[in-house]
């Protein structure tokens, strides 16, 4: 099977820093790593490789330092990369990225499943992944924890739901999007990160997937920023120190009446 | 989005159901709605789906939605991808709301997204804020991003409707007032829209969440400094005289001593209780961003300066394996259990 997984280049979350006074996000120094949840996808699909055979493809639409993000696939054990990068994708918005990845996908024309992270570590809108299913016209399983069976026309998956799980059979190809519980992401051996440092990543354009130039960008995104702010800094309370039964009763008193009411 | 976007005018709301039962968010949401209806003189309406859920209708209308569409198919007994999101997007084009709220939960962020893309309309996920611009009458959506260290505000300007998923417990419920009258409005779909490639084998309900966190009102969470799993009996007990949620840092669901289901942060759920209790939490950046709309945080943990001690309401420091038993004593004692 020809699995496709899609990457994205995010911050690092560890290493963003803010300015203690005004809250502001410090970007100097600020290193870039491959989406977090998206190791899930890769994984994953290895996993399946491991099983099925076939060959693993990643795709990422982004910038020229984005290849960066595919090489971390390739050094896991992804086959090929894929870059779609144009400038005239500039600040496009979740709809054009699931539209632009989709076009992608069908180009390929023999991908037999897809899958995402759940979501980018940085926008968060966990909007990709259905929006490639959509574009594609096929069937789409968020949030998944386990494939259970996988074969050559179906796959029975358990999606996380808020009071458990549920055991979803859909037909191929179909969408996945992954969350973490799914699998423990390999470390790269010392022989694939030697492949992805010599790997070359392909690259195509809005016109060689045959996008509409109307509908990416910052032109074609349907949504716009208007404006980013610090959130209201949550303050410090009070801290008890003391013998234990001292601050339990300090701290019960000042609780009584909020737990009297939220208890059940 | 079909025709001139000054065609699409009502605010509607997704009414979730699970198993008959229409989630709080769904009151959350008209409560919201409303809100957004009146500054723009429009109906606020509901769109409920699913199978024998006619009689829910008056739980709609006693929150105040003025219109109720419903499509009451056996096809919809439970929530699909596919045939929820076709019939969703053939009422939008049939009837066209200028905006469409969903309840920012499992089935409400996989459904908006795919039908935001056939719809070729904006979406903006997990909004904490929603409110109409007096200028140009867009609605202006506010979310937190990067694990809630950012804010944006957004808008769809030339698109419709103009879609969100809203976090759940931010906004006020709508107040119940079963005097209210309004229109119900059973809907057909062609067979085809019903069609999906999917299908849910079984639910398996979490054995060990008797309250789900995401709901829950109180929780009691624990973190490395619970030291394994049987660390977590004594958190166990505290939510028991609570009758609180238990919720884990990564790094203790990471250590196997809890399932991967309580995940509190940025990896896992996002809570909004009115109660959290941090347990042996450090309070890392990619935690708080889960728990950082709780109304009160209480932090217990034996280092002065962990980071969690900076934006609690209340934090004790010790050893918490000496001060839970006793906090549990003394809520047992107040709450007479
Ligand atoms: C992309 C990404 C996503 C992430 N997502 C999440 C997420 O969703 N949720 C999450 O929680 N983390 C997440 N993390 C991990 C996060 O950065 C931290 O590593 C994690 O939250 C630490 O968990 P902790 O506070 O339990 O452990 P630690 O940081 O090790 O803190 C343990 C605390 O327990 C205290 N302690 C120890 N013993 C005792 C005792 N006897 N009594 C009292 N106090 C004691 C210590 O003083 C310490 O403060 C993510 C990280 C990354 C990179």
């Amino acid at each position: 099977m020809h699995i496709v997984v899609c990457v994205k280049q995010v911050p690092d979350s560890q290493s963003v820093k803010f300015d203690q006074n005004t809250n502001v996000m410090l970007r100097e120094g600020v290193a870039s790593i491959l989406n977090p949840f998206d190791a899930y996808a890769v994984e994953e699909a290895l996993r399946l490789k491991e099983k099925l055979g076939g060959s693993i493809t990643a795709i990422s639409m982004g910038p020229a330092q984005a290849e960066s993000a595919l090489r971390e696939a390739i050094a896991m054990g992804v086959d090929k990369g894929i870059l779609v990068n144009d400038p005239a994708l500039a600040g496009s918005d979740a709809w054009v990225t699931g539209y632009v990845l989709a076009l992608a996908i069908r180009k390929l024309g023999d991908a037999g499943l897809v899958i995402c992270g759940k979501q980018g570590a940085d926008g968060e809108t966990a909007q990709v992944g259905p929006g490639i299913a959509a574009h594609l016209n096929v069937p789409q399983i968020t949030y998944v924890r386990k494939i259970d069976e996988i074969d050559d026309k179906h796959l029975v998956a358990q999606r996380l739901l808020e009071e458990g799980h549920e055991f979803i059979d859909s037909s191929l190809p179909c969408v996945l999007t992954v969350v973490k519980e799914i699998n423990e992401p390999r470390i790269a051996s010392l022989k694939g990160k030697m492949a992805a440092k010599k790997a070359q990543i392909v690259k195509w354009t809005v016109l060689d997937i045959g996008a509409d130039p109307a509908k990416v960008g910052l032109g074609g995104s349907t949504t716009k920023v208007l404006k980013i702010f610090a959130p209201p800094a949550r303050q410090g309370g009070q801290i008890f120190t003391g013998e234990p039964e001292q601050v339990i009763g300090r701290l019960v008193e000042q609780l009584k009446d909020v737990v009297t009411a939220a208890a059940k | 989005m079909s025709g001139s976007i000054d065609l699409y005018k009502d605010v509607w709301v997704f009414a979730e159901q699970n198993n008959g039962k229409i989630l709080s968010v769904t009151f959350e949401l008209l409560g919201e709605g409303r809100k957004l209806a009146d500054s723009l003189g429009v109906n606020l309406c509901a769109v409920l789906l699913g199978s024998g859920i006619q009689d829910k209708a008056q739980d709609l209308a006693a929150r105040g939605a003025q219109k109720i569409y419903i499509v009451d198919k056996p096809e919809l007994a439970v929530f699909n991808d596919e045939s929820y999101t076709a019939v969703l997007v053939d009422l939008v084009n049939k009837h066209k709301p200028g905006i469409l709220l969903c309840g920012a939960t499992t089935v409400g962020r996989s459904m908006s997204a795919r039908a935001a893309a056939l719809l070729n309309t904006g979406l903006i996920a997990d909004c904490v804020g929603l409110v109409i611009d007096p200028a140009t009458k867009n609605l202006l959506q506010t979310r937190p991003t990067l694990a809630g260290s950012l804010m944006s505000t957004s808008v769809t300007p030339g698109h419709r409707p103009q879609m969100a998923t809203v976090r759940r417990k931010v906004m006020k419920e709508a107040l119940l007032d079963t005097g209210r009258n309004s229109e119900i409005l059973l809907q057909e779909v062609a067979a085809e829209v019903l069609k999906s490639r999917t299908k849910r084998l079984k639910l398996e309900v979490e054995a060990e969440t008797t309250v789900n966190i995401v709901d829950a009102d109180i929780i009691v969470s624990g973190g490395r400094g619970m030291q394994n799993a049987e660390g977590f009996a004594i958190l166990r007990d505290l939510a028991g005289v609570l009758g609180a949620g238990v919720g884990a840092s990564r790094a203790a669901v990471d250590s196997s001593w809890i399932a991967y289901s309580h995940q509190v942060g940025q990896t896992g759920k996002t809570v909004c209780p009115k109660i959290y209790f941090a347990c042996g939490i450090s309070g890392q950046i990619q935690h708080l961003a889960g728990i950082s709309a709780s109304d009160i945080i209480i932090a217990i943990n034996k280092d002065p300066d962990a980071p969690i001690f900076k934006i609690a309401t209340y934090g004790v420091v010790g050893d918490l394996f000496k001060l839970i038993p006793i906090l549990t004593q003394e809520f047992r004692k107040l709450l007479k259990k």
